[in-house]
């Protein structure tokens, strides 16, 4: 059954009138319609849904409405700021860190999440993070490598 | 005869005009096409294949227009440098519009590495073309000869002043006529090509602006489901969709066995499809646990017998089902404007789907637009248009525009698989390394790659085609990964019992194919094969292969791990080369990526099946490789300016799974014979 729920999704609140049990995922893309936000598997198996859900990086496609009310949200769209892309964006594009593209914006998501909580990791403990999130692609050289140059530039910059 | 006016390229010159804008307008051919042109300036016929157009705006701007399509092998940017190069203009004064069907002509589609080998060659010659014709322009307008005047960054500039390109293309809408024998810059001159130019929108990628098919929003738009059968084969039995009909909002569709729902959000269509009460009666269906003696079983050639008296070592390798798994899973928009549908999916055919739809609709294909947004990926996995068809029925049924996107486990069940297959090698090797008898035999996964490299007198290959159970077809390489990995396996064993070095056994028997040899060469001296040797429980390994011009040596590095028996790639050194290189680092890209995904099918994916339901259809069951799977990994590109460029989307990952196969013999001594590679625990 629909009722209404309030996100604050990038700082912006919104009204959702949607059923609690709906995925957190299927919100962000058709109610909101911040499409950045990608499906890939739907079981928390793959990333590309990541969001940020109070700081955490979280699968929103196992997510449910009810489970996000009342934490912050922020999702791809939310990284840039006044026109600056974010220094993981800017390391993405810098490292060529992307063919199809479509994993990219959970990848980013979950490294935004890991140099949050430690902005220094090593080689091996981005690996071990970033291991839950699929590039087919195979990019994985070159996100370690982003990820490591996304790092320093924000280390730099405090 | 078909009048000038009435020819089907005139119409599109015209209606391109009248999209684009007047300006100046090239038509490229294709080769055959070429000679046509050269016929027609001696006579009135037009030339029959047009490839792609290049139009010069009057703002200076070009426009390319290619059936091709972009899904991150980046063809939208080779094909920005290709017109730039020769119109001697920066890439960002290129757009390049990619398959449209209403816009763009006729293309087979994206695949089989062809882009690079006749795409690009053909937007070169029609660009330079163009510029020519600008040059000509030009000297008629300042009464100088053409050879005076030079091009330079969107300018003709001769003694008597400048002019832009918009300048001189502006006025009456131009079509200049191709010139066959119009001069293309060589390599070792190209200032564009060559050079990494950044993937085209990239920002828009790593924003999360960019539109996939999947992302497509149009106003008032429905999420759409279809109602699946729980095994192949079954039959509907009976059908109540009394309850879903109730929920509002819903929109059920019922057309025979298709039985489809719309509703404005996808989890409401889902809610509904849950709500529909439907029996099935099904059918007998086989199990992957028999596969290869079912494939083995039913083929429809009968297998040659072997001569009694041929020293024969003989091996049979088979290779799993395996599915692609792009990220992004088929999706498709329609929205029906009275009797013509337009259709935004993401599939590497839109002249392919195009058809498919107007077949399943019943209507005209000039009643389908076909439109692909830059797709997530597709490996082979989306030459069909199963999306798009359901799409447009269910939009035509409700009335409004409706989005299909299928979930990962309908990806799985329902799209199409690489092949499994069967290869059988009987050889015989003196003890010299002289190859004396080669002879493969390939069930099922087809032909691509069985032909030997390799220097033998009167090699026999045949491929059998046999009764898949499952839906198969095309995969990055094709079947060349599993004949290649037959291959270099029963090489590495060959070499093994005659106790000759397994690069050196290789080399020998390459003497027609210096291309082979120059990228084992190159990959040995960086791995160090003669001058280090495997730590205790590691073993090296080697393997080589080529695939539609291209050339790929991968040395590898395994670890065993003695109780779990798991194989771990700790090191890869690739070497590969497919001519002059148009842009390096898009290049790497592609070999480290074919190189990684090639460790899937090498070591874990394995499509299990039973009583017609797919078992691992998800990925907590299936797996791929993740970022911990990745091995030390050096990418070594040999540039060839002297030989045309090939594409590299395919033959990279041919080589991975016969070297870590050879590697895990050379530490355990236990000899793998099927993808994926398992050892006994």
């Amino acid at each position: 059954m629909k009722s209404s729920t309030e996100l604050e999704i990038n700082s912006v609140k919104h009204k959702v009138e949607a059923d609690p049990s709906t995925s957190l995922l299927e919100v962000i893309r058709q109610e909101l319609g911040l499409t950045g936000t990608k499906y890939g598997c739907g079981e928390g198996q793959c990333g590309a849904c990541t969001v940020l859900l109070g700081g955490q990086p979280t699968r929103s496609c196992i997510t449910t409405l009810g489970e996000a009310v009342g934490l912050p949200i922020t999702t791809i769209e939310g990284l840039e700021k006044n026109g600056r892309l974010h220094p993981l964006q800017q390391a993405f594009l810098d490292k060529a860190a992307l063919q199809c593209g479509y994993c990219v914006s959970g990848m980013i998501m979950s490294a935004a999440g890991l140099l949050a909580s430690n902005p220094t990791p090593s080689e091996a403990q981005i690996v071990e993070h970033m291991s839950g999130n699929i590039c087919r692609c195979g990019g994985y050289p070159r996100m370690v490598a982003a990820i490591k140059e996304a790092a320093e530039a924000m280390e730099g910059q405090k | 005869m078909i009048s000038a006016e009435q020819h089907p390229i005139e119409l599109s010159r015209r209606k391109l005009l009248k999209v684009l804008g007047s300006g100046l307008l090239v038509a490229a051919f294709v080769p055959e096409g070429l000679a046509n042109l050269i016929d027609q300036r001696r006579g009135p016929q037009l030339p029959q294949v047009v490839s792609a157009w290049i139009h010069v705006g009057t703002d200076g701007k070009v426009t390319v227009l290619t059936g091709k399509v972009e899904v991150g092998q980046n063809a939208r940017t080779s094909l920005t440098q290709a017109a730039a190069e020769e119109l001697h203009i920066s890439p960002e004064s290129v757009r390049v519009i990619m398959g449209d069907t209403d816009l763009v002509p006729y293309d087979m589609g994206t695949f089989g590495s062809m882009t690079t080998p006749n795409m690009v060659p053909q937007i070169r010659r029609a660009a330079a073309s163009a510029r020519e014709a600008l040059v000509d322009i030009a000297s008629k307008k300042w009464g100088v000869d053409g050879k005076t005047l030079r091009v330079e960054n969107g300018h003709v500039i001769g003694q008597k002043g400048s002019a832009s390109f918009g300048e001189l293309a502006s006025g009456k809408a131009i079509s200049a006529p191709i010139d066959a024998a119009v001069a293309l810059t060589p390599a070792t001159d190209w200032k564009v090509l060559g050079t990494s130019l950044p993937k085209i929108d990239a920002r828009e990628f790593v924003t999360g602006k960019h539109v996939y098919s999947s992302d497509v929003r149009i106003p008032g738009m429905l999420h759409g489901k279809v109602l699946r059968a729980p095994s192949y084969g079954a039959k509907l039995k009976s059908i109540d969709t009394s309850k879903a009909k109730a929920m509002s909002g819903v929109h059920v569709v019922e057309e025979g066995e298709f039985i489809a729902v719309a509703a404005p959000t996808s989890h409401q269509a889902q809610q509904a499809i849950y709500a529909i009460k439907a029996e099935w009666t099904p059918a007998e269906q086989p199990s992957s646990k028999d596969i290869f003696k079912l494939l083995r079983g039913n083929e429809q050639t009968p297998a040659p017998q072997m001569p009694a008296d041929v020293p024969q070592i003989g091996d049979t390798y088979t290779c799993a089902y395996i599915a692609h798994v792009p990220l992004e899973p088929r999706a498709a928009v329609a929205e029906w404007k009275g009797s013509k549908v337009t259709i935004q999916t993401g599939t590497q055919r839109p002249f392919g789907v195009r058809p498919e739809v107007a077949t399943a609709l019943g209507i005209p294909e000039a009643d389908v637009r076909v439109l692909v947004p830059d797709t997530g990926s597709g490996y082979g996995g989306k030459h069909s248009g199963e999306t798009a068809i359901e799409a447009a029925r269910i939009a035509k049924a409700v009335g409004k525009a409706v989005s299909v996107v299928w979930t990962r486990q309908e990806e799985f069940s329902f799209a199409y698989f690489r092949p499994a297959g069967v290869d059988q090698i009987y050889s015989a090797v003196k003890k010299d390394g002289t190859l004396v008898t080669w002879e493969c035999d390939n069930y099922n996964s087809g032909p691509p790659g069985i032909e030997t490299p390799y220097d033998v007198e009167s090699p026999r290959v045949q491929s059998h085609p046999s009764h898949s159970p499952l839906r198969q077809g095309s995969y990055r390489c094709l079947g060349a990964t599993f004949n290649n990995f037959a291959r270099e396996t029963h090489m590495d064993r060959l070499a093994h019992e005659i106790g000759m070095d397994s690069l050196e056994f290789r080399l020998k028997n390459l003497q027609k194919m210096p291309r082979l040899q120059a990228v084992l060469k190159a990959a040995a001296e960086r791995f160090g094969w003669a001058t280090t040797k495997a730590p205790a429980g590691h073993g090296y390994g080697l393997a080589c292969g080529t695939d539609k011009g291209g050339y790929i040596a991968t040395f590898v590095e395994v670890a065993v791990d003695t109780d779990t028996k798991a194989i771990r790639v700790v090191r890869a050194v690739n070497t590969f080369e497919c001519g002059a290189i148009l842009n390096p680092d898009h290049l790497r890209n592609q070999i480290e990526g074919g190189v990684l995904m090639g460790l899937g099918g090498a070591l874990f994916e394995a499509i299990e099946f039973e009583n017609g339901r797919i078992l691992n259809n998800r990925l907590s069951r299936y797996r791929v490789p993740r970022f911990s799977d990745v091995p030390k990994l050096e990418t070594i590109l040999l540039d060839r300016k002297d030989l045309p460029s090939a594409g590299a989307g395919e033959a990279p990952i041919m080589a991975i799974a016969p070297a870590i196969g050879n590697a895990v013999f050379a530490a355990t001594n236990v000899r793998l014979k099927s993808m994926p590679l398992r050892l006994p625990t």
